[in-house]
């Protein structure tokens, strides 16, 4: 297992990049630690698999290094990086029996027959598959299917990193559950580098410790999923986690308070950002309380998604999104007020201010 | 609810019925009724029962012929689907080659099989053809007229040029069907050249390769036109398949009843032998 270090990457696919645009991959420079669980999350087209088929050697990016452990692998090519990767729909040999499947990186490796054995049956018992050992590839599920290619992987006792790339895009439902579980159990157990591509944010919470955000071809956030709900550092971030994502409304500052239309807030602290053309206040869902005093609000639709009731209001020209308990009030003449912990204050879409 | 009942729609089928009656059931009747009597004209007819099979089974010269026949499919089907799948494997997957790769592959397959015998009846000569002329500067003997070697080289050459690219087209056509993730999979497991064709690309071009072994099986199996443009069948007997043969008996003797008969074991031949390579090929198939 080693530790990644992406120096100074920036990757276009087409030749001769101009201006910012061309970059599939603006400049990411980041350090991940050995034996560290990162989520690679963001929409479609965001270079997060850009940013997955760098580290793994599919893509040499346009500038920059790749740092494995402190040495440069940005010229080595896939299989001297010593990476494994599980892919968005299942890669097996159809034609092999499970057991082959995970003998078979072994042997292009040239390692004694009796060492693949003892790795094999061992793999086979961590990916729950040993009483499939001798069964032909092709009949199993898709969810055994991408557990041999992660059996792939882990069967490598000196792989540096595992890449999975959307991996469980072809699961049933509950399976992903299982699937993921295992996977972080794997993680503990073990302390592999991994480093998983999603665009589905539950699976990147679950999943990692870290969470890396990206959007547009640049890593807007990299923290726990508490930082990235607590405190997203850019407007994206808010709207994009969280379900539904952050309001964000545009406000004016004037010393320690922010206005909305007609009405003033408290703001939790002073933040005075310099020369921004858009200041913007920020709060999650979970922290607007409806009740009957605060700002009046019109309420426009109301989703009861079973755990809770998700409001949808209308505070003068401005759309708020509301979480309200199942069973809890919601009066006839409804007024919001904003948790002071819960507000966050955007310049120019960047987060400003303390904490 | 009850069902409304139309006869009507069985005129709708008629016609098809009347094409297929005419194109193929009546036809084959006609062959089966040769096949069974003996004819002096005048439309006298004698039964005649299984002689016609009896004489065509036990004749020689139906045995070499059939002999001829099998030893050819096996060598154009060893030469062409192995030549058909390396050449597939190094065509382009994309850019401007793509196109270019295609038509050319395609081009042999639209010229019609009497012009490709043609062509290679010109081109072989050795007075004016290109492939006469320079094998003889070289210092080769070369000499499909006389030559019964030079004539099975000859037409092998000519079908290998003109139906490779069947197989060619099939195969790549398995081939660009694979998805990326497959040999990048590879790449990550460290998989040789070999072993990305011996277990990712062979089995995703086992199905397309059924239907090109099939295909040219029988095709070549009823080979008729080309080696009859070329040598006629000679020199000697040397390249008279079962269809040269066939009509040399049915035109050439007017010998109506073993052509019947002939036609008749000629067609189940080649049914049992395609049934024979479909079943073998796809119980290899499921077993794997």
């Amino acid at each position: 297992m080693a530790r990644i270090d992406l120096n100074h990457i920036r990757h276009a696919y087409g030749s001769n990049p101009r201006s910012d645009k061309d970059y599939a991959l603006k400049e990411v420079h980041h350090s991940w630690e050995d034996g560290g669980a990162y989520a690679l999350l963001g929409p479609s087209g965001c270079g997060k698999t850009t940013l997955l088929n760098i580290i793994s050697g599919l893509i040499h990016p346009s500038h920059g290094q790749l740092l494995f452990d402190g040495v440069d692998v940005t010229n080595l090519s896939t299989q001297e990086r010593n990476i494994a990767q599980v892919f968005q729909f299942p890669v097996i040999y159809d034609t092999m029996t499970v057991y082959d499947n995970l003998a078979f990186p072994l042997r292009n490796r040239g390692v004694p027959q009796a060492e693949i054995d003892r790795k094999v049956r061992e793999t086979l018992e961590m990916i729950d598959l040993a009483s499939w050992a001798d069964k032909k590839a092709r009949g199993l599920t898709a969810d055994q299917k991408q557990k041999i290619s992660l059996g792939r992987g882990l069967v490598r006792s000196d792989v540096n990193a595992i890449l999975f790339d959307e991996p469980l895009t072809v699961i049933d439902p509950h399976m992903k559950w299982v699937l993921r579980s295992q996977l972080k159990q794997l993680h503990q157990r073990f302390g592999y580098t991994m480093v998983y591509v999603t665009h589905d944010q539950t699976e990147a919470l679950t999943f990692a410790q870290k969470v890396v955000v990206m959007y547009d071809g640049e890593i807007v956030q990299i923290g726990t999923p508490e930082e990235l709900f607590e405190r997203p550092k850019h407007t994206f971030v808010g709207y994009f986690i969280g379900s539904p994502g952050m309001n964000v409304m545009p406000v004016k500052l004037s010393g320690g308070m922010a206005q909305i239309g007609s009405h003033q807030i408290q703001l939790p602290s002073p933040v005075m950002p310099a020369n921004a053309k858009v200041i913007e206040l920020g709060i999650r869902p979970e922290y607007v309380r409806l009740g009957r005093t605060g700002m009046p609000v019109k309420i426009a639709k109301v989703e009861d998604i079973g755990r809770h009731k998700i409001v949808r209001t209308k505070l003068e020209n401005q759309d708020i999104a509301i979480i309200v308990e199942e069973g809890g009030d919601i009066p006839a003449e409804p007024h919001v007020a904003f948790d002071p912990k819960g507000i966050n204050i955007y310049a120019d879409s960047w987060r400003v201010g303390g904490q | 609810m009850e069902k409304t009942w139309n006869n009507k729609a069985w005129f709708m089928v008629l016609p098809v019925l009347l094409l297929v009656a005419f194109s193929a059931v009546i036809p084959l009747m006609t062959v089966v009724n040769y096949s069974v009597q003996d004819t002096f004209g005048n439309n006298q007819f004698f039964w005649a029962g299984t002689e016609w099979f009896e004489e065509v089974l036990h004749s020689e010269r139906f045995h070499a012929s059939l002999g001829r026949n099998l030893v050819f499919s096996f060598i154009i089907l060893a030469i062409e689907v192995p030549l058909g799948i390396i050449i597939a494997l190094n065509m382009p997957r994309k850019g401007w080659g793509v196109p270019v790769c295609l038509v050319l592959m395609a081009l042999p397959l639209l010229i019609p099989w009497n012009v490709v015998g043609t062509i290679w009846q010109v081109f072989g000569r050795v007075d004016i053809g290109l492939l006469g002329r320079t094998l003889a500067n070289l210092g080769i003997n070369y000499n499909y007229v006389q030559n019964p070697m030079h004539a099975w080289f000859t037409v092998i050459i000519m079908d290998v040029w003109h139906w490779t690219s069947l197989v060619v087209l099939l195969c790549y056509a398995g081939l660009v069907s694979i998805p990326d993730a497959f040999y990048q999979a590879a790449k990550i497991d460290g998989a040789s050249r070999w072993a990305v064709f011996r277990y990712i690309q062979l089995p995703k071009m086992n199905r397309v390769l059924l239907i090109a072994v099939l295909l040219r099986f029988m095709d070549s199996f009823m080979i008729y036109t080309e080696p009859f443009v070329v040598t006629g069948g000679g020199p000697g007997n040397s390249t008279t398949f079962l269809s040269i043969d066939l009509v040399k008996v049915a035109v050439g003797q007017f010998d109506l009843g073993p052509a019947a008969a002939m036609s008749i074991i000629y067609f189940l031949i080649i049914l049992l032998l395609s049934w024979v390579f479909y079943t073998v090929m796809t119980n290899y198939d499921a077993e794997r």
